[in-house]
């Protein structure tokens, strides 16, 4: 196995989406070649930092106004099926 | 080494609250709304880059959500199809900002950074110890924001928000080979760049 056929892989390897042979044969490779040890970690570790990350978190105040035009809009435009969207007026409920 | 997993949330309630809102109970809807306001708020400023273009794209992606829930044949998730109205809504914006350059996530593109890793020094034990959070989330930012869309959106839908590699083709309408080759070239394009940053100074074997 060549680093540029560990690197096809990768991410089937890091899914753990792949037969037991295929996993046997990446992890051997990954035994002896510390280039593709490396990248192989800092990919898992760069998608754990994202994942952890809370990058554009929806603050609560802004979720609450957000909530309530939603719902103020679903009231008064069209419903899905026989609903009651005979209240153009209604108002959303306040956040709780 | 450890692999990745998904996060698997399924409540076991969802599809009741699918039907009552169907019927007109808009307190089921507004169910729907709290459980997953965050994530769709989260994919759409992903992908437009932009606080209040996000603002608008949850607003009309839980809209047309509700106008077209008739429409839902529940033969997926209800947040995988909630998931592709809100991706397509963030595209419009997208594309209405930048109308120079098409933005399409059927487009195969080349990017000037191939796939082969250029950095390959080992990083520090904890990055996330070397920054402050505001420092570190602004690196992440920057450093996501330099991924073509396409690429972007898949790694969010995908490593971000736990969706599975057959939920992200579905709600993207690719295929799965397609997503799969997206999804590689944005873990190491981020990889590559993250590196720069975090790689370990001390006596790291790490060459250009």
């Amino acid at each position: 196995m060549t680093c540029s056929d560990f690197l096809k892989e990768l991410t089937d390897y890091l899914d753990d989406s792949m037969d037991a042979q295929t996993r046997a044969e990446l992890e051997d490779h990954l035994q002896w070649c510390h280039n593709c040890y490396v990248v192989c970690n800092t990919t898992k570790m760069t998608i754990e930092i994202y994942r952890d990350s809370h990058l554009y978190e929806l603050p609560d105040d802004l979720r609450g106004r957000l909530r309530s035009a939603i719902l103020t809009k679903c009231k008064c435009g069209a419903a899905p099926a026989e609903s009651d969207a005979s209240s153009p007026s209604a108002h959303a409920e306040p956040d709780k | 080494m450890g692999t990745i997993q998904p996060k698997v949330e399924e409540p076991a309630d969802e599809i009741s609250l699918v039907h009552a809102a169907k019927a007109g109970d808009i307190s089921a809807f507004e169910e729907l709304v709290k459980r997953y306001d965050r994530n769709v708020f989260r994919i759409a400023q992903h992908i437009t880059q932009n606080r209040e273009d996000a603002e608008d794209v949850v607003q009309d992606a839980f809209l047309k959500a509700y106008q077209n829930l008739k429409n839902f044949q529940e033969q997926s998730k209800f947040y995988t199809w909630l998931v592709r109205i809100a991706v397509n809504e963030a595209l419009m914006r997208l594309r209405r900002r930048r109308p120079e350059r098409m933005v399409s996530l059927d487009e195969d593109i080349k990017t000037e950074e191939d796939s082969m890793p250029r950095e390959v020094a080992d990083w520090s034990p904890n990055p996330e110890q070397l920054y402050t959070q505001g420092e570190l989330k602004e690196i992440l930012g920057k450093t996501i924001q330099g991924l073509p869309p396409s690429f972007r959106t898949v790694f969010v839908l995908r490593d971000v928000e736990g969706l599975s590699t057959e939920e992200t083709a579905d709600a993207l309408d690719l295929s799965i080979p397609a997503v799969k080759s997206r999804l590689l070239r944005a873990r190491l394009q981020l990889r590559e760049r993250l590196s720069k940053y975090f790689k370990n100074r001390t006596g790291g074997d790490g060459k250009k």
